[in-house]
């Protein structure tokens, strides 16, 4: 008879230690009590958000640890020309016998943002991977119906060239703007919800090259290198590639977030996917390309554009800088908007290449204008001439 | 997507870069690394269209698990010596997370590869992704376990706490001065892809023989994008490695970055492992065992060692100086038996060695008990109050360490201790290299070469300092380490929540004598007075014995 040896593994002890097992002080302290909700309630977003990057200025005792070459550490709030309330009172300076205490939590009013969208790594999976499925099975059952055969010459070159344009300039400001700009925020809810846009954007650039991957599969003749040629010297497009390039070359984190968010997409962005793509291609037997380009479009207009104007309304209505920040903020619109505005109607002779026309530029250039127009007034800033020249 | 379409749509995607023909993106992080003779490739070759979905049926088993440990009941069955160490360690995890998103755009005007780029996109969100499920995680605790003092404070704990201080160099390292030694040979190449083995699974492995399978779901969860990093790391360190004049470099950032790791991840991890667990069977990994495992023999010769034939000079002598602190001189028991002895200047509760702990202790570390036995039977005569202070201002043959300026661990392995005045201020190093990282590496030149954009160590990086000559009672509430009932202290020397009667209060603080600051009072000794001091410092130990008169 053989006897087994017993496996060496860790027994199940019962210990009792789950809530409510005792009662002693703090027993039923069950919420974080380092910061104050936005509403009445604490969120699941803002628990797992406020407060995950430090502030010298109330909690962080000690102050920043690790300095760049100038000595600067952390995230100063100087990486923008925009101010939020308490941004001008100084860190507090410790030395021996100083204590820890800094300002009353929050130090100042950067920690009031919150993005609407409550984003965070739940939510943020959720959504973009249900985009990316209802991308793959809008293309699959295109595959399925054969409908890329409906399409006429000229639309299958409008889509290699022009939409196989856009994907560059989700890329750039994805990478260059968005992500680099998560450095440089003053609060983890700033820089989350920057981080959040760039996947977007990176996502939606990388829908639109993989789709044409599929184009190059399923219709003789794409030619799915196209874009580049078109993107590196096609003239409609040089002035947005002029002001995209401009826009990841900006210094101040904000200017870049509001020059690329209230200004360049709705005068730029929606021009071509929605004024442009989505009402031209069904016309010439393409159902396809709107839900691709629609799903970039609803990233933007229902998420992104919606927490960069909770971002900025706070600051335009700051205690005590409102009127700082309303200054500057109008004269980088003043600025974007002129150098937008010559980059969008360089896009006009697109407007002629379908063989089934779209609306006229002309309308088109005035819905998004006045779609921008709304933007602004919510904001309650003022409508830059520059708008019509 | 087929193995032959992921590569085709890798291939596609990579035509989204471009090379600026108006205006060259800001460039706002400077490097003294040069990428003149890099290969330019992506070794991730990940997508969006499959990353997504990967990342959202991870969630669906790490949420689901997260149900089920709820309604199974969990904390039933969770060792309260376990969680305690985790109000710690999950006040601390989230920042280094999230600094690795923000290291990111540190990398992008600096290596000069778009195809890497995407990949370091992609590990930006994969760290937001572990920064909040650790926060989601920490409030799992805080809701469900029976203490929630310290979880339910915890991001303010740690801003302001000693250990979140040394922590924090965990996050901080990764997103200021030279982009390449922080988002490159810091992060990737040493922090994750040695140190992440003994976080992210050594550990996850001892809270799941504590009863808590829900650190393993979250932090298994968490290392699978791990090796997505490791390879981002690597594809950069061959890139650097291609131009001669970084090798200079990056033999003094590897230097710097093993050491501080060594310095700040060992000490952390190694006492939740070793000090934190009920689990003492004698065949279970001691932190030594697993160190040797994952850190000795997958990172340091499997990895590390193969890199030296393309130019890499190795740390030899700290890998193995890591080793002798570890396995020798007690770097951990040492670091564990600190943290108790300032059990109340922290936010969580630290139960007493037993027998049984002993036992385990010097079967798997030889001549532990000798070391530190004693000290434990007191630091456990002393938990509850009856009349006596804390240990720390009891007279148990232990003298309160130094800080080390540059790891801000404190000197405790005492004849490692190095004095040195640097930038007009007497300091103390826990080790040599830890002076020379102070003193030479973290400097606008080095080794007669220009580093203009290396980093600065800043701060007021001794936490006693603040507190100089305060009463220990005010220090404690200075901090907010205060339950609810504005008098009973978060931490605890012990696990008894029943008893109002073994709760400390600041009531019995306010009896103490005041702090002291070690560096302030060694700023104020005479040069005679400063060299006896340190000759007697390096005499003392182990255990933080004062030295023997000779």
């Amino acid at each position: 008879m053989t006897t087994a040896t017993e496996r060496s593994v860790p027994k199940p002890v019962f210990t009792d230690a789950e809530a409510g097992a005792k009662e002693f002080p703090d027993s039923s302290a069950r919420r974080f009590n380092y910061y104050v909700p936005q509403k009445r309630k604490q969120t699941h977003y803002e628990d797992v958000t406020v407060e995950v990057q430090p502030d010298p200025r109330h909690y962080l005792a000690q102050g920043w640890l690790y300095g760049f070459a100038d000595g600067r550490g952390g995230y100063p709030l100087e990486w923008t020309a925009l101010k939020a309330w308490g941004s001008n009172r100084p860190v507090p300076s410790r030395s021996p016998g100083s204590g820890g205490q800094g300002y009353e939590w929050p130090a100042h009013g950067w920690h009031e943002f919150r993005d609407p969208n409550e984003e965070w790594e739940l939510s943020l999976y959720r959504y973009n991977a249900n985009v990316v499925r209802q991308v793959n099975a809008n293309v699959d059952a295109a595959k399925q119906a054969k409908a890329f055969e409906q399409w006429n010459p000229n639309w299958v070159r409008f889509v290699q060239q022009h939409v196989g344009a856009w994907m560059h300039v989700d890329h750039g400001l994805g990478l260059y703007l968005f992500a680099n700009a998560n450095r440089r925020g003053p609060t983890n809810m700033h820089n989350t919800a920057m981080a959040v846009n760039s996947m977007h954007l990176i996502r939606a650039a990388q829908d639109l090259a993989l789709y044409q991957l599929t184009l190059d599969e399923e219709i003789e003749g794409f030619f799915g290198a196209a874009h580049l040629e078109t993107w590196n010297s096609d003239p409609s497009w040089q002035g947005v590639r002029e002001v995209a390039e401009r826009l990841t070359a900006i210094d101040d984190w904000a200017e870049a977030v509001f020059a690329a968010n209230i200004v360049f997409q709705p005068l730029v962005g929606e021009l071509f996917r929605s004024q442009l793509v989505m009402q031209a291609a069904p016309r010439n037997g393409d159902f396809v390309t709107p839900t691709i380009v629609g799903a970039e479009e609803f990233d933007f207009s229902e998420r992104d554009l919606r927490y960069t104007a909770a971002m900025f309304d706070l600051l335009a209505n700051d205690r005590e800088f409102a009127e700082h920040n309303n200054r500057i903020l109008n004269g980088w619109l003043a600025n974007w908007v002129g150098l937008t505005m010559p980059a969008a109607r360089a896009l006009q002779p697109l407007w002629s290449q379908p063989d089934s026309k779209p609306i006229r530029f002309e309308d088109a250039l005035d819905r998004v204008k006045s779609r921008f127009a709304g933007i602004v007034e919510d904001l309650g800033l003022e409508l830059p001439k520059e708008l019509d020249r | 997507m087929s193995r032959q379409s992921v590569a085709r749509a890798h291939q596609k995607i990579q035509e989204l870069s471009w090379e600026p023909m108006y205006h060259q993106p800001v460039s706002q992080y400077g490097t003294d690394y040069t990428f003149r003779k890099a290969q330019k490739k992506d070794p991730l070759k990940q997508v969006l269209r499959s990353y997504f979905p990967m990342q959202e049926e991870k969630d669906h088993r790490v949420y689901g698990a997260s149900d089920g440990a709820i309604r199974g009941n969990m904390f039933r069955q969770v060792q309260e010596r376990w969680l305690e160490w985790q109000k710690l360690f999950l006040s601390i995890i989230p920042l280094p997370e999230i600094s690795a998103a923000r290291a990111m755009p540190l990398l992008f005007r600096n290596v000069p590869n778009p195809e890497l780029h995407n990949g370091q996109a992609i590990q930006m969100i994969d760290e937001v992704r572990h920064s909040t499920i650790q926060q989601n995680l920490k409030r799992l605790y805080m809701n469900n376990y029976i203490d929630p003092a310290g979880f339910n404070s915890s991001l303010r704990n740690f801003q302001n706490d000693y250990c979140g201080t040394i922590g924090r160099q965990f996050a901080e390292g990764f997103i200021t001065g030279d982009a390449i030694t922080a988002a490159s040979i810091y992060l990737t190449i040493v922090a994750e892809t040695a140190f992440t083995n003994t976080l992210f699974v050594a550990m996850p492995a001892e809270a799941a023989a504590n009863g808590d399978y829900l650190l393993p779901t979250v932090f298994h969860s968490v290392q699978s994008d791990e090796s997505r990093h490791i390879s981002n790391g690597y594809a950069t360190l061959l890139m650097a490695l291609a131009d001669e004049g970084n090798h200079q470099l990056l033999e003094r950032d590897l230097r710097y970055a093993w050491w501080n790791n060594h310095r700040v991840v060992d000490a952390a991890i190694g006492t939740f492992i070793e000090y934190g667990t009920k689990d003492r069977r004698k065949d279970r990994e001691s932190y030594a065992e697993m160190w040797r495992r994952w850190i000795y023999d997958d990172y340091y010769r499997s990895y590390l060692v193969p890199l030296e034939k393309y130019g890499l000079v190795i740390p030899h002598d700290l890998i193995e100086e890591a080793w002798n602190q570890i396995w020798n001189k007690g770097y951990v028991h040492e670091v564990a038996q600190f943290f108790a002895t300032g059990w109340l200047a922290n936010y969580w509760r630290i139960d007493p060695m037993t027998d049984k702990d002993f036992e385990w202790f010097e079967y798997k570390y030889p001549g532990w008990y000798d070391r530190y036995g004693k000290w434990w039977e007191n630091y456990n005569r002393l938990s509850t109050p009856n009349g006596h202070h804390p240990i720390v201002a009891e007279d148990v043959d232990y003298q309160y360490p130094h800080r080390c300026w540059t790891c801000m661990v404190p000197c405790l392995v005492r004849e490692d201790m190095v004095m040195a005045q640097v930038d007009g201020q007497w300091r103390t190093y826990c080790h040599e290299a830890c002076r020379w990282t102070d003193a030479e590496a973290f400097r606008p030149t080095f080794q007669g070469r220009n580093t203009p954009n290396m980093g600065q160590l800043i701060g007021a990086r001794e936490w006693e300092t603040l507190y100089h000559g305060w009463n220990w009672a005010d220090v404690v509430k200075d901090m907010g380490f205060v339950r609810d009932d504005g008098r009973t202290m978060v931490a605890q020397p012990h696990l008894h929540l029943d008893d109002p009667k073994k709760m400390w209060t600041l009531d019995h603080l306010r009896r103490m004598g005041p702090l002291q600051s070690p560096n302030v009072l060694l700023n104020q000794m005479t040069d005679e007075e400063r060299a006896a001091f340190h000759a007697s410092y390096v005499r003392g130990g182990p255990a933080g014995r004062f030295a023997r008169s000779e």
